[in-house]
C-alpha cells in the first residue's frame, strides 16, 4: 500500500491551512528527513517532512491550494518496489477528510522539524487510524497524562518510542489525554500536568509557579519582536493632536439618516495614515540590505489582541478605501482574528502597522516595529487636556500618537513631515472625505 | 594493475570489519578490506569460535564421563587432547574459508597485508614479506583493529608457562594444574574446559565476585557451582609475582589485606583483559583522539577526523563481536546516508559458555537501584522447570528486573543450561520496548527452557505458577 501522506496540524488552532508550495515532484525519490512541501498556517510557513522513504507517487492537492482541512490526503508516496497502479487503489480507500471543526488534539508547539506526514505521527484516534507505538510509551504516555498520538515518532517508520514521550515530557507540550466518556468516573485521577523541565539557574530560586507552554504563536511574537529590538534602530516621535473636529465629523457621520456603519476614532486614524503615507511615500518602505523597499500601495496593519497572544490583519490598500468600507473591514478582520478564523494572506504583508490602546485609556506608549514593516503608529486615548490657544489656556480633546520608525530606511526629517501631514489631516478630517 | 581507489576501506577483516564491509557492498559501495593475518579475526580464529568448539568436546566427555546419571553406561571414557584441539581448528578453518567466501560474492576486495593511514584518505599497505603495495585511497578509512590480550608488568604471558587465549586454544599436553588470572568470560571459558577435562584449576580475581560485569545474584550462584565442580576461586585477591622454573610457575597471590599465599601450577592463563589495538595503524597522521587504549568515536563511529571511522573492539567496550558488527552495520549506513540510530549499548546482551552457562542484558539490579529506579525483581529456578529436569539440568535461575512505575524491562539474568539460546527473547523484548504486560501475554512453548523465562516475569509481579 503507497504511504499516505496528509495535511499536518501545525498549530492547536489549525483546522486548516494553506499548501503553499510543493518541493518535490511526481515521480521524486525521497527520503526519510526531506522536507517535502511548504504550509502556511498561523503567522508562520513551516515545513513538512517525509517519515519515510520512497517515491512521490502522486499530488493530489495543487501547490497554492487554500483551506485545505487538517488530515485531509495531500499525496501519495510509493513504497519500493511498488509501482502506480497501487496509487488507484490507495487514493480511493480514503475516508473522506474528516472537516475538524474543533482544534486538532495536536501538540501546542511542535517544532516544525518534528512535524510528521504519516498517519503514525499526527494524532489519528479521532478517524479510528493505528497510531504505531511501543508498549512503554504507551504507558509512560499515559502515566504522564499526555496522548501519545500527539507525540512524533522516532522509531521505525515513525513509531513513538520511549525516548519521544521522554522529550514530551520533558518538553511539556503534550495536550492532556482526552478522557472516553464510557470510562469517566470518579475513579480515574486526574492527569498529572505535564512536568516543566528547566535547568535555568535563574528559575530556581523563583516561588512555585504554572509553566504554561509557548504556543507556535508565542514562539513567532517572542523570535520576531526580540529580533527587532535588538536589530532595528528604532526612535520615536510623538505629537499630539486635537480631534475636537474629528469627533465631531464622526458624530455626524455616525448620526446621518440610514446610516449602516458606525465610524470609530480608529478608522478615522488608519483612513488618516494611509493617506499621510500617500503623501510622504518615504515612509512607507522596508529595509533590506541590498534597498530600501518603497512599496506602491499602503496596506495598513492593525493590532488585534487575540487569546494568547496578538495578530495583525491588513486593511489592504486603505488609501483608496471609503472610511465605510474601512471601518466594515476592520470590524470584520478583528472578529475573524478573534475567532482564528483569519486566512494567511489577511494577516501577511502589510506595509505599516498601528497599534491602538486607547481605549484602556493609556496616554501614550511605544511599540516594536513589525518587521519588515518600517513604521508603526502607536495610538493614546482621546481625552480633555489643556491646550494653550492664542496665548490662553482652553481645553481641547486631545490624543497623544508615538511613531516608532526603522532608521535604517526612515530618517528623522521624512518621520517628522509624515508626523506633521498625519496632524494636518487629523485636525481637519473633512479631506479624508475627498 | 589492481584498483587501488575505494568508497571505503576497512583497516581489520575481523567479525566488525567484514560484517561491515559485506554492507557497505549491499548498499553499492566500493569496498576494501585489509588484513595482516585471519580474515574473522580473533572472533572466529583464536576467540568466540574456537573456544565453543573446545568447550562442546569437554561437554560431551562430562556426560560421557556421566553416562550413569542417564541410565547409560560408558566404560574407559578418555580423550585425546591432540584431536580436540584438532577438531577446534578444523571449526575455525572452515568457517575463515566461509568468510572468504562471502566477501567474495559480495564483490569485496581482500588485501592481506598491514595497512597504515597515511593521513585522512590514504592507506599505506605492506605484504607479508614485508613488500610496499601500491598505496589505496578512499573517502572514508573504517578503523576495525580489534584487541589484543593485555599483559601485567611481571606478570607478562610468555607462549610457555603463562598463557594467553592464543596458547590456551591449543595445549599440546593437558596440564594437571593451571591458575587463571582474571574471571571475565575469557578466564570462566577456560576455568570450565580445563576443569572438565581435569586439571586442577584455581582461578583469581581481583574484584569482589567473579564475573565482575554480571549481576551479583547469578555470580554467587555460578560461584558455588564452580566450587561444586572443584575449581578453586580466590575473589579479593591479586597475582604479584609469578617465579617460573623448568616446567611449573610459583605464583605470589595478595589476598585485600596484602597477606601473600604461595601457589605451584603446571600452565598459568593471564585473562586479564584485552586492549585497543590502536599502535601502528598511523593514527598519528590523523585528528584521531584515543581514551584509555582505544579510539573515542561519537554515536556513528565517527572519530575527530573526518572521513576516519573506528568500530569494534578497538573504539571501546563492551569488546563483543555482535558489538562490532552493529557498530560497523550503523558506521556503514551512517556513510552511505541512511536513517541511523546509534546503539543503545544496554541492550547489547553478554554470553559465557562455561557450565552452567550464563547471558544477560541490561541493568544487574544494583545497577538499576544506583540509576534511581525502584525495581521489581523476578526469580525462577531451573528446579521448576519441567524440561531443565528432563534434560538433568536443575541447576540455574532466570532473574528479570522492571522498573515498578512504568514496567519497563530493565535487565534480565540467565545462568543455567543453554541460556545463551534464550537470551535473545529478552533482548527483542527490550529492544521493542515491551512491558511486563506483553511477557505476560506470550505464550511459550511447553516444555521448553524459555517457559522460566516466562514465569521469572510473572514472579516479578508475584504471579509464578510453578513455583
Amino acid at each position: 500500500m503507497p504511504i499516505k501522506v496528509l495535511m499536518p496540524a501545525l498549530s492547536p488552532t489549525m483546522t486548516e491551512g494553506t499548501l503553499a508550495k510543493w518541493l518535490v515532484k511526481e515521480g521524486d525519490s525521497i527520503d526519510s528527513g526531506d522536507v517535502i512541501a511548504e504550509i502556511e498556517t498561523d503567522k508562520a510557513t513551516m515545513e513538512v517532512e517525509a517519515v519515510d522513504a520512497g517515491t512521490i507517487g502522486k499530488i493530489l492537492v495543487a501547490d497554492g491550494t487554500e483551506g485545505v482541512a487538517v488530515n485531509t490526503l495531500i499525496a501519495l508516496v510509493l513504497e519500493d518496489g511498488e509501482d502506480t497502479s497501487a496509487l488507484d487503489a490507495a487514493a480511493t480507500a480514503t475516508p473522506a477528510p474528516v472537516p475538524t471543526t474543533e482544534p486538532a488534539p495536536e501538540s501546542a508547539s511542535s517544532p516544525a522539524s518534528a512535524v510528521a506526514s504519516t498517519p503514525a505521527a499526527t494524532s489519528k484516534t479521532a478517524t479510528g487510524d493505528r497510531v504505531f507505538a511501543s508498549p512503554l510509551a504507551r504507558r509512560m504516555a499515559s502515566q504522564g497524562g499526555i496522548d501519545v498520538a500527539a507525540i512524533s515518532g522516532s522509531g521505525p517508520k515513525g513509531r513513538i518510542v520511549k525516548r519521544d514521550v521522554e522529550e514530551a515530557l520533558a518538553r511539556g507540550t503534550a495536550v492532556a489525554v482526552p478522557v472516553p466518556a464510557a470510562i469517566q468516573s470518579a475513579t480515574i485521577s486526574a492527569p498529572a500536568a505535564p512536568a516543566f523541565a528547566s535547568d535555568d539557574p535563574m528559575l530556581v530560586y523563583l516561588p512555585e509557579f504554572e509553566a504554561l507552554p509557548n504556543s507556535s504563536m508565542r514562539k513567532v511574537i517572542a523570535s520576531r519582536l526580540t529580533a527587532s529590538a535588538r536589530d532595528i534602530p528604532h526612535f520615536n516621535l510623538t505629537a499630539d493632536i486635537e480631534i475636537d473636529a474629528l469627533l465631531a465629523l464622526r458624530k455626524e457621520l455616525n448620526g446621518r439618516e440610514g446610516a449602516d456603519y458606525k465610524i470609530s476614532v480608529n478608522d478615522f486614524v488608519i483612513k488618516g495614515v494611509a493617506l499621510a503615507l500617500k503623501r510622504n511615500p518615504d515612509c512607507n518602505v522596508a529595509f533590506t540590505d541590498d534597498a530600501i523597499l518603497r512599496f506602491k500601495c499602503i496596506d495598513v496593519s492593525m493590532a488585534v489582541a487575540i487569546e494568547g497572544g496578538l495578530i495583525t490583519p491588513i486593511i489592504k490598500d486603505a488609501g483608496s478605501k471609503g472610511l465605510a468600507t474601512i471601518s466594515e473591514e476592520a470590524k470584520s478582520l478583528a472578529a475573524k482574528a478573534r475567532d482564528g478564523k483569519l486566512q494567511p494572506e489577511e494577516y501577511q504583508g502589510g506595509t505599516f502597522t498601528i497599534s491602538n490602546l486607547g481605549m484602556f485609556g493609556v496616554k501614550s506608549f511605544n511599540s516594536i516595529i513589525n518587521p519588515p514593516q518600517g513604521g508603526i503608529l502607536s495610538v493614546g486615548a482621546g481625552e480633555a487636556r489643556p491646550v494653550v490657544r492664542d496665548g490662553a489656556l482652553a481645553v481641547a480633546t486631545v490624543m497623544s500618537l508615538t511613531l516608532a520608525v526603522d532608521h535604517r530606511c526612515i530618517d528623522g526629517a521624512s518621520a517628522a513631515a509624515f508626523m506633521k501631514e498625519l496632524r494636518a489631516i487629523l485636525e481637519a478630517p473633512i479631506q479624508l472625505m475627498l | 594493475m589492481a584498483d587501488t581507489n575505494f568508497d571505503v576501506i576497512i583497516i581489520g577483516g575481523g567479525p566488525g570489519g567484514y560484517v561491515t564491509a559485506i554492507r557497505a557492498a549491499q548498499l553499492g559501495l566500493k569496498a576494501c578490506v585489509v588484513e595482516k593475518k585471519h580474515l574473522g579475526g580473533i572472533c572466529l580464529n583464536w576467540g568466540c569460535i574456537p573456544t565453543k568448539a573446545l568447550l562442546r568436546s569437554a561437554e560431551v566427555y562430562h556426560y560421557m564421563t556421566h553416562a550413569g546419571a542417564y541410565g547409560l553406561s560408558a566404560d574407559n571414557v578418555s580423550f585425546d587432547l591432540a584431536k580436540v584441539v584438532e577438531r577446534s581448528r578444523g571449526v575455525s578453518k572452515q568457517l575463515n574459508g566461509g568468510v572468504s567466501h562471502l566477501l567474495k560474492k559480495n564483490k569485496v576486495t581482500v588485501i592481506d597485508a598491514t595497512a597504515k593511514l597515511d593521513g585522512p584518505g590514504k592507506v599505506d599497505v605492506v605484504d607479508k614479506d614485508g613488500k610496499a603495495l601500491p598505496s589505496l585511497t578512499a573517502k572514508h578509512v573504517i578503523i576495525a583493529t580489534g584487541a589484543r590480550p593485555r599483559a601485567l608488568p611481571g606478570l607478562e604471558p610468555d607462549g610457555k608457562l603463562v598463557w594467553t587465549y592464543f596458547e590456551a586454544m591449543v595445549p599440546t599436553t593437558m596440564p594437571k594444574s593451571l591458575l587463571v588470572i582474571g574471571s571475565g568470560a575469557i578466564g570462566i571459558e577456560f576455568a570450565s574446559f580445563f576443569r572438565t577435562m581435569g586439571a586442577e584449576v584455581t582461578v583469581v580475581e581481583v574484584m569482589s565476585q567473579i564475573l565482575p560485569v554480571e549481576d551479583a545474584e547469578i555470580s554467587q550462584f555460578a560461584h558455588k557451582q564452580f566450587e561444586k565442580q572443584g575449581i578453586k576461586i580466590i575473589t579479593d585477591a591479586k597475582v604479584t609475582k609469578l617465579d617460573k622454573a623448568a616446567d611449573s610457575v610459583t605464583a605470589t597471590i595478595e589476598d585485600a589485606k596484602g597477606k601473600p599465599q604461595q601457589l605451584t601450577v603446571d600452565r598459568v592463563i593471564s585473562a586479564v583483559g584485552v586492549v585497543g589495538n590502536i599502535e601502528d595503524v598511523g593514527l598519528e597522521t590523523t585528528k584521531v583522539k584515543t581514551d584509555r587504549g582505544c579510539i573515542v568515536i561519537d554515536d556513528y563511529g565517527r572519530t575527530a577526523e573526518p572521513g576516519v571511522y573506528a568500530i569494534g573492539d578497538v573504539a571501546g567496550p563492551p569488546m563483543l563481536a555482535h558489538k562490532a558488527e552493529h557498530e560497523g552495520v550503523i558506521c556503514i549506513e551512517t556513510i552511505a546516508g541512511l536513517p541511523s540510530h546509534p546503539m543503545d549499548k544496554n541492550q547489547i546482551p553478554g554470553c559465557t559458555y562455561c557450565h552452567p552457562q550464563i547471558a544477560s542484558v541490561g541493568m544487574t539490579e544494583a545497577r538499576a537501584k544506583e540509576a534511581g529506579h525502584e525495581v521489581k525483581v523476578g526469580r525462577f529456578p531451573f528446579l521448576g522447570n519441567g524440561k531443565a529436569i528432563a534434560l538433568g539440568e536443575p541447576d540455574g535461575m532466570v532473574k528479570t528486573i522492571f522498573d515498578a512505575k512504568t514496567g519497563q524491562l530493565l535487565g534480565a539474568h540467565m545462568i543455567g543450561a543453554e541460556v545463551t539460546e534464550l537470551i535473545q527473547g529478552y533482548v527483542v523484548a527490550m529492544g521493542l520496548e515491551t512491558t511486563e504486560e506483553e511477557l505476560m501475554h506470550t505464550v511459550f512453548p511447553h516444555p521448553t527452557l524459555s517457559e522460566m523465562m516466562h514465569e521469572s516475569v510473572l514472579d516479578a509481579y508475584g504471579r509464578a505458577i510453578h513455583f
